[in-house]
């Protein structure tokens, strides 16, 4: 069976099934594939000093998943060969839990360790997902960036990031 | 006209809802929009400069017509992104 490549799940995540999602067996113009680069993200157990408890991750899932297949088309501009799949947790997540699983799928190494650090990059700028960190203490709505994804600087931050 | 709004992490516990129904006039913006319910609940104000919109599941700019029926949605700034301070030239590899 086939997953969705592109997803924000309650579940917990499933590495070797994105890892399928990008291999030759399930893409049929893949075959040149000669390396997956993955990526998981955890919930850290200290943040800014603070001693995290647990993490709880929310998503306005729709454009979530469009800002996915937005992030998507960009590595298909950036590294025509590269497939890439990704699934970004929601909801209470204790201490060394994944949040986000990323794979990507290229012919060489370089283009899938870059299409995977690019699209961690685009997601932590774009994708309308929040995390509220509880901590001993108290608890706090983690905001970082403006979500913008026609600014141009941001792409070509995320673009740098990924390339050297 | 009738338009649904979504809020989500810190202003949707300024709001006290995730979800709510407001009414605007014919004609109103994104910004109308944002404007009057800035009005209603004061602290969502903070997101005056940080804020990004989007209309029936697509990201918008605060001066999108709205029509009745759209669900707009206001995004404090998400949870990752910050810069990279210095930057740097560099080249992907090819191989």
């Amino acid at each position: 069976m086939s997953i969705a490549r592109l997803a924000v799940t309650t579940e917990r995540l499933d590495l070797d099934a994105l890892i399928g999602a990008v291999s030759p067996a399930a893409e049929a113009d893949a075959e040149g594939t000669g390396a997956i680069a993955s990526f998981l993200g955890l919930v850290r157990e200290h943040n800014l000093g603070r001693r995290v408890v647990k993490l709880e991750y929310e998503a306005y899932e729709p454009l979530a998943v469009r800002a996915f297949e937005r992030i998507a088309d960009e590595i298909a501009e950036r590294w025509p060969a590269a497939q890439v799949a990704v699934h970004h947790r929601v909801g209470v997540l204790a201490v060394g839990e994944a949040s986000v699983a990323i794979t990507a799928a290229s012919p060489h190494r370089a283009d899938a360790f870059a299409a995977c650090r690019y699209l961690i990059e685009r997601i932590k700028q774009i994708a309308p997902i929040w995390k509220r960190e509880f901590f001993d203490g108290g608890d706090v709505w983690i905001e970082g960036a403006t979500a913008d994804p026609d600014d141009a600087a941001a792409r070509e931050d995320a673009y740098r990031r990924a390339c050297v | 006209m009738r338009v649904s709004v979504r809020v989500f992490a810190r202003l949707r516990d300024i709001v006290g809802a995730a979800e709510l129904e407001r009414e605007a006039p014919a004609g109103a913006s994104v910004r109308h929009l944002w404007d009057d319910l800035v009005a209603d609940f004061p602290d969502a104000g903070d997101y005056a400069g940080s804020l990004s919109a989007a209309v029936n599941t697509e990201y918008a700019k605060m001066d999108t017509e709205l029509h009745d029926g759209d669900e707009v949605a206001f995004l404090p700034p998400v949870s990752g992104g910050e810069r990279v301070a210095a930057l740097r030239i560099g080249r992907c590899s090819t191989n």
